[in-house]
């Protein structure tokens, strides 16, 4: 893969640093995970699951369909029995092991993540992998002490629960829905995404290697038609989804009616606020983030910087400053900053955005950065000149673009920030407490960053506001979404 | 381009107007500071590019002995040290300095000769820069009649912290003066803030914007005397300093941190910030300077591993 640098004639050009690929070992084909064993699916389809930093195919994957999704809801309600019986401290420990293990082959599971995801080892292995420990150690924690969450004495399980997660953060969205659902007792099939389903199988494998009984974890790779299967089946109790609104919408539709108690986390297109009073070189930091980590493909990404009018030259100045020098290229070199896009189907839909975005009039600025010649890639973008009726300010486009617009007052960047049909994050930049604490109050935002954006953790709940979803993951407000409260 | 002194001339008028332009900088947010820092650490810097490095670094350091105990002999050992730091690899680059009290500029400046390494002198009183204003001009004229080619003064922490920010600004302009020389030339003028007792990021920005329109040639950290000499987030901070300020005016200056870079790794991750802040005009020992004296052997030691597959050991490398 062709080294990039920013800057061409920079002496101190950084020689290539890549992680070995070596750490892990990728089998030619895997099956499906159901009742605790690998098998293929009833009618044998597979499919292909590629690295989009080269297009290289790194293995064959069963195709789970309706026949498979039955068998996994099955295993899954047997197991129930004895799971949610077992005394939370029981189930507290195969949770705890299962985040030692992770920690274990931290090193393994975020080379494998970065092969199939294309996001940088420098995420997987300082943000990722770190975070999804962390998730499984925090609800092993909660898992004897659900007397003590507010939902009174013995709350109970709702029974199989029903997950389908998203490609962005493969393992970790994967902890979110799975390490609730097993501390309070709930058994689960959960789908990965077609283009990632390699490190949900690895989590099968290290569930066998805690032990774990069988049946209480299914993965069943496949498309949007196994989702929809797992999300329509009759014996599922709990379905929960994180993904694009469009699908959670159809989701909505199909679970209303039954009893299935519901969680969404959809899309997003938060505002990223920089008043005249900001720490402008850490609110650059902030911006850049926001938007650029992991490469924008992120629900909460902060896709529209609010900036106010008098300090929006000196900022867009430092921020294409800062641009310049981030290093596009390798996901597994140590020192890439922007990885490849996950598909070429995602690229095309940010491709046609960002050109709707030109048509219509805004601005576009791309950081000069040679793209490889193959895989899925898109520079850093940025787009001024923006208004509330672009575009490119309204649609998520889960790429590395960001939008920016300005605003005069305080009352004008809430107003600007809360005209959206989503309402996931939000960040506020400036040095000023008060002024943090009155217009954090005003955002109809689920999460809210103060001089800070895209900072995770297990202990904090996260959620949206309208179009963005609704209830919550994470934190003691993560429970309730798997509990008969 | 109109001079430094007179583009700032409106906010150096008076306290006050200092007072509001010095508080009037954007704020420094020291998680975002040090979170930046300690990413920019993460940087892995291998083969060709660590050679690179680790020549650069050894060219930037500022060998330093300033101890009530040094002699001539240390001294001369000091000098010949920085002008041939490896006996065994005469390839390898010079240091760009020796840094000495200034009644050991002549011996140092006798024992560097001609050789292209510079001799740094510190004074104002330093390191507490606790003297009036009349001594610490004596203490760089002398330095200066030595024959030093850079002047490492500190600056008045205490007017500074009582916000005599105006003070702060007359006595270095004050030594700058003292640093011409008979024949029109000046010596080069580091202005050290002391950062540790400064304490705080806000402090560190304006004491370094203090500095820069008070014609600082170079900004250091720190006189090595303290408990927090030269971090990496002051260090970035400084760095971020010089880079808006030529953007400004177009006027580059330099940045020194000082005491507590002991190892090659840390050099490194300093050169890093340096290329990814302030950019690769700074990569350049007449722009970037590491005040030590320990970082050199582990240096030394560093290229002799590159160069041989292995490492040596301590007494491979002089001990001076």
């Amino acid at each position: 893969m062709a080294e990039m640098t920013p800057t061409t004639n920079n002496p101190f050009a950084y020689a290539p640093a890549p992680e070995s690929r070596s750490v892990v070992d990728i089998a030619p084909s895997y099956g499906l995970f159901i009742d605790g064993e690998f098998t293929e699916a009833a009618d044998g389809k597979v499919f292909k699951t590629v690295s989009p930093a080269t297009e290289e195919v790194l293995s064959e994957v069963a195709q789970a369909g309706a026949a498979d999704v039955d068998r996994a809801v099955k295993a899954a309600r047997k197991a129930f029995e004895k799971w949610s019986a077992l005394p939370g401290a029981e189930r507290a420990k195969y949770l705890f092991r299962i985040a030692r293990i992770i920690q274990e082959r931290s090193r393994e599971l975020a080379v494998l993540e970065t092969l199939d995801n294309g996001k940088p080892i420098k995420e997987t292995r300082d943000a990722d992998l770190p975070l999804v420990a962390a998730h499984f150690f925090y609800y092993a924690g909660w898992a004897d002490k659900l007397d003590h969450a507010g939902y009174g004495a013995d709350p109970r399980p709702l029974g199989v629960a029903g997950q389908v997660i998203p490609w962005n953060f493969p393992l970790l969205m994967l902890a979110w829905k799975i390490a609730p659902a097993l501390a309070t007792g709930n058994t689960v099939v959960l789908k990965p995404a077609e283009t990632t389903p390699l490190s949900a199988l690895f989590f099968a494998d290290i569930c066998r290697q805690a032990g774990l009984p069988k049946g209480v974890v299914n993965i069943l790779p496949g498309y949007g038609d196994t989702g929809a299967a797992i999300v329509a089946h009759d014996d599922v109790n709990k379905v929960a989804f994180t993904g694009s609104t469009a699908v959670g919408k159809e989701i909505a539709r199909t679970v209303a009616g039954t009893e299935k108690k519901l969680t969404l986390e959809l899309g997003g297109k938060g505002a990223n606020i920089v008043f005249d009073d900001a720490p402008i070189d850490q609110a650059v930091e902030g911006i850049v983030s926001g938007i650029f980590f992991n490469q924008g493909q992120v629900c909460c990404a902060g896709s529209r910087l609010l900036v106010q009018e008098s300090v929006q030259d000196e900022l867009l100045d430092s921020l294409k400053r800062r641009l310049t020098t981030l290093r596009l290229g390798d996901p597994l070199d140590k020192n890439t900053d922007i990885g490849a896009i996950n598909s070429a189907e995602q690229l095309a839909r940010i491709t046609a955005l960002v050109e709707t975005g030109e048509a219509e009039g805004a601005e576009r600025w791309s950081a000069p950065c040679e793209l490889p010649s193959s895989g899925y890639w898109f520079a850093p973008t940025l787009f001024t000149n923006v208004t509330q009726a672009h575009t490119v300010a309204r649609d998520e486009i889960f790429g590395p673009v960001l939008s920016v617009l300005t605003f005069r007052t305080p009352e004008e960047a809430v107003a600007k920030a809360n005209n959206s049909q989503y309402g996931l994050s939000a960040g506020i930049w400036t040095e000023k407490g008060s002024r943090i604490l009155a217009v954090a109050e005003r955002l109809r935002a689920g999460v809210v960053w103060a001089n800070t954006f895209n900072k995770f953790d297990p202990t904090s709940p996260f959620g949206g506001y309208k179009e963005s979803g609704f209830g919550r993951e994470g934190g003691r407000h993560g429970l309730e979404a798997y509990l008969d409260v | 381009m109109p001079t430094t002194a007179s583009a700032f001339a409106d906010a150096t008028a008076s306290d006050s107007a200092l007072r509001r332009f010095l508080h009037g900088l954007p704020g420094v947010d020291a998680v975002g500071l040090e979170a930046r820092a300690a990413a920019l650490g993460t940087r892995s810097i291998k083969t060709t590019a660590k050679a690179y490095a680790i020549d650069l670094a050894i060219s930037m350091i500022d060998l330093t002995t300033l101890e009530g105990a040094d002699t001539p002999g240390k001294v001369r050992a000091l000098g010949a040290k920085a002008v041939h730091p490896d006996p065994t690899d005469r390839t390898t680059p010079r240091t760009a300095a020796v840094c000495v009290y200034p009644d050991m500029v002549a011996t140092a400046k006798e024992t560097v000769g001609d050789s292209g390494v510079l001799v740094a002198s510190v004074a104002t009183a330093f390191p507490a820069g606790r003297a009036a204003l009349d001594v610490k001009l004596a203490d760089v004229g002398d330095a200066v009649a030595a024959g030093a080619d850079e002047i490492d003064m500190v600056i008045d922490r205490g007017a500074f912290l009582a916000g005599k920010y105006l003070k702060v600004y007359e006595e270095i302009r004050a030594v700058k003066v003292a640093c011409e020389r008979a024949d029109g030339t000046r010596a080069r003028l580091k202005v050290i803030f002391e950062t540790g007792e400064l304490s705080t990021y806000d402090n560190i920005r304006r004491a370094s914007w203090l500095g820069m329109i008070a014609g600082a040639d170079f900004i250091k950290t720190s006189t090595g005397k303290v408990g927090v000499n030269a971090t990496p987030p002051n260090t970035l901070l400084m760095l971020e300093a010089v880079r808006d300020f030529r953007l400004q005016t177009g006027v580059q200056i330099g940045v020194k941190p000082a005491g507590g870079i002991r190892t090659s790794k840390d050099a490194v991750k300093f050169l890093v910030l340096v290329n990814e802040t302030a950019g690769p005009d700074w990569l350049d020992n007449h722009w970037f300077r590491f005040g030590a004296s320990s970082l050199l052997n582990d240096l030394l030691m560093q290229r002799q591993k590159l160069a041989t597959g292995r490492y040596s050991g301590p007494d491979y490398v002089t001990v001076d």
